[in-house]
């Protein structure tokens, strides 16, 4: 099983626990990955905001490189999944725009075809990989741990581009992953609502209150930590953390792990070696009970 | 088709106001929606249970409230695609003080629609005749004035969960649809003093692109691209002193440079470099962050044949 890896801005730079987790992990599941290290930033939906078609020929270059490579594309972060499915969406609803995009891309000897896979970690694990291969893998079942989902937008919405009706698995799979590891769900509504990242330097006082809004609840729900898909999501909830609490005047301290980190908790792989000590909200509780479980 | 519908139940005028759930079980037709299936447990099991509608036909937008967790009009969603395990949870639409059960104050979304002064402006000087717009502009416009006022994007907005002031998803988009329109504003058509107005606070650089609002939208008004296109006018018009627009500019900067985010470069180049205060409150993040070697390193990357985005980014430059 190979792919062509978009491992996305922060999990190179903010989160560069998370790269190294996702790497670990899919060597030990034998999940082949090759990187595209021409490729550029999706743009993140922000880029998109003063200059859409530029964003759509960036991702369309991407998606060009990994058809070279001859393989899907997966990502590790829920906004590059979704801002690429957005794109993706567009050209293949519209064979002369994607003709426009790819006059741009002729410069560099780059074609995209119009359609191309693209899925997340998260997605190519349920799907792709599979449980009934991934579970007897499993060396250290999550038991008693209490896991609270938390998606991030871009992997959630909108439904039609990331063709979700079509994959309602796709739904739940965060939920499905966290019981198919042993661990408790903790389930809540704020799953699927926005951690407040995009707007941290436009008003950062609501971007700290979602912040606390989602941690808090899942606290006050006993949850041990929330388990994200998303890096950008990881920033805001795990980096901001800290000034979210002093906002709200409240103490939360709750943990944020990257999906790969808690594969690879299940599989055997230290805590350490996951990149668990970069976290600004100690992980410490919850190897605790990684150990007692 | 048995189904049970789970009601979130609320009375103001209560005692003791609380909300609970209360769970009833009918039997509907397989072609029923939500709607008709809540209008059979008021007419048969309890007379009490309120509920707004009229048209049934997903025109008047009296119907919305959260069905399965997600806004949407009642009239519009078929019971037989909101069964899960046998049972249609419903609530009242969100971010609105409920008055009884499912009939929520539409007050504060009214306030809203009028901030944004919805009726055209035109500045520039008046024509002889009548206002020429063009097919092509109202053939746009009609994707936005097709909103119903429902409010299904406002319950599920996640700014208003945290800020009330926020002007949300149906007022912005309202207002777009005069922004967009070439006889408001002046003479070429540019709603100059609107923009301005909207991109102060609580405005359109307050939304997340969280994209809830284009889920709920019954009607296809997709009103988080309309706030997209309203930054883009915004900046299209030199609006571009305030932290969103230099978000959103710095980004392409950013990217045409490296083919990358860099991650320190982005905060600055929004806030300002000058702006000592703001850049002073992510010191104590960025220590944490270094302490913890998740600081993004000082020297940026570029990605292999950068040249190539520098030169698309160049090419396509506005």
């Amino acid at each position: 099983m190979k792919f062509a890896f978009y491992p996305g801005c922060v999990s190179r730079g903010g989160c560069p626990e998370l790269y190294s987790a996702a790497n670990l992990v899919c060597d030990k599941l034998g999940i082949e990955l090759e990187e595209m290290p021409g490729a550029s930033c999706t743009g993140a939906g922000v880029l998109q905001e003063k200059n859409r078609l530029l964003g759509d020929i960036l991702n369309a270059r991407t998606f060009a490189m990994a058809e070279k490579i001859g393989s899907p594309i997966m990502t590790i972060c829920s906004t590059c999944q979704g801002v690429m499915a957005q794109a993706r969406h567009r050209m293949n609803a519209d064979a002369d725009y994607l003709e426009e995009i790819n006059s741009h891309l002729a410069d560099e000897d780059l074609h995209f075809s119009g359609d191309i896979e693209i899925k997340h970690l998260l997605w190519v694990l349920i799907e792709d990989y599979g449980l009934e291969k991934l579970l007897p893998l499993v060396t250290k079942p999550l038991k008693g741990m209490r896991l609270s989902p938390f998606y991030g937008c871009y992997i959630v919405r909108p439904t039609e581009a990331l063709q979700t009706d079509d994959n309602p698995e796709r739904k739940v799979a965060l939920e499905t992953l966290i019981e198919a590891l042993g661990a408790t769900l903790v389930d809540f509504e704020g799953k699927t609502r926005c951690c407040g990242f995009p707007i941290l330097t436009i008003n950062p006082k609501n971007s700290m209150a979602m912040v606390a809004k989602h941690t808090a609840e899942v606290k006050d729900l006993g949850s041990d930590a929330m388990v994200t898909p998303c890096p950008l999501c990881h920033l805001n909830l795990d980096g901001f953390q800290p000034k979210a609490a002093s906002q709200a005047g409240r103490s939360i301290d709750m943990p944020i792990i990257h999906l790969p980190q808690m594969i690879g908790m299940a599989l055997g792989i230290a805590p350490k070696d996951l990149g668990m000590k970069r976290h600004i909200v100690s992980t410490q509780k919850l190897e605790l009970k990684l150990q007692e479980a | 088709m048995n189904v049970t519908i789970k009601v979130k139940r609320f009375d103001a005028d209560a005692e003791k106001p609380e909300s609970y759930w209360e769970e009833f079980t009918t039997e509907v037709a397989d072609n029923a929606t939500v709607l008709d299936a809540l209008i059979q447990v008021r007419e048969d099991q309890d007379g009490t249970l309120s509920l707004r509608c009229s048209c049934r036909s997903a025109i008047c937008g009296s119907c919305a409230m959260r069905i399965n967790g997600q806004g949407g009009l009642a009239c519009k969603t078929p019971a037989v695609d909101a069964v899960i395990d046998g049972t249609i949870t419903v609530e009242p639409a969100g971010n609105m003080p409920v008055i009884k059960d499912l009939v929520t104050n539409f007050d504060g979304f009214w306030d809203k629609i009028n901030q944004v002064t919805p009726y055209l402006q035109p500045q520039g000087p008046e024509p002889e005749a009548e206002y020429i717009a063009s097919n092509e502009s109202m053939l746009h416009l009609s994707g936005v004035t097709a909103c119903i006022m429902c409010g299904s994007c406002v319950s599920d907005c996640t700014v208003l969960e945290v800020d009330p002031t926020f002007l949300g998803p149906a007022a912005l988009a309202k207002a777009y649809r005069f922004t967009a329109d070439p006889r408001d504003g002046d003479e070429d058509g540019v709603s100059l003093d609107r923009l301005k107005d909207l991109g102060q606070k609580s405005g359109m650089w307050d939304c997340t692109r969280c994209m809830a609002c284009v889920t709920a939208c019954p009607k296809g008004v997709d009103p988080m691209d309309r706030i997209m296109a309203l930054r883009e006018q915004a900046m299209d018009a030199g609006l571009t002193n305030n932290n969103g627009a230099r978000h959103a500019e710095a980004f392409v900067e950013l990217v045409g440079h490296s083919g990358s985010l860099d991650e320190l470069k982005l905060p600055v180049k929004t806030v300002g470099i000058f702006n000592v205060p703001a850049l002073l409150s992510y010191v104590p993040v960025g220590i944490r962050s270094l302490r913890r070697g998740k600081l993004p390193s000082l020297f940026h990357k570029k990605i292999e044949g950068v040249e190539n985005v520098r030169r698309l980014v160049k090419k396509l430059e506005k």
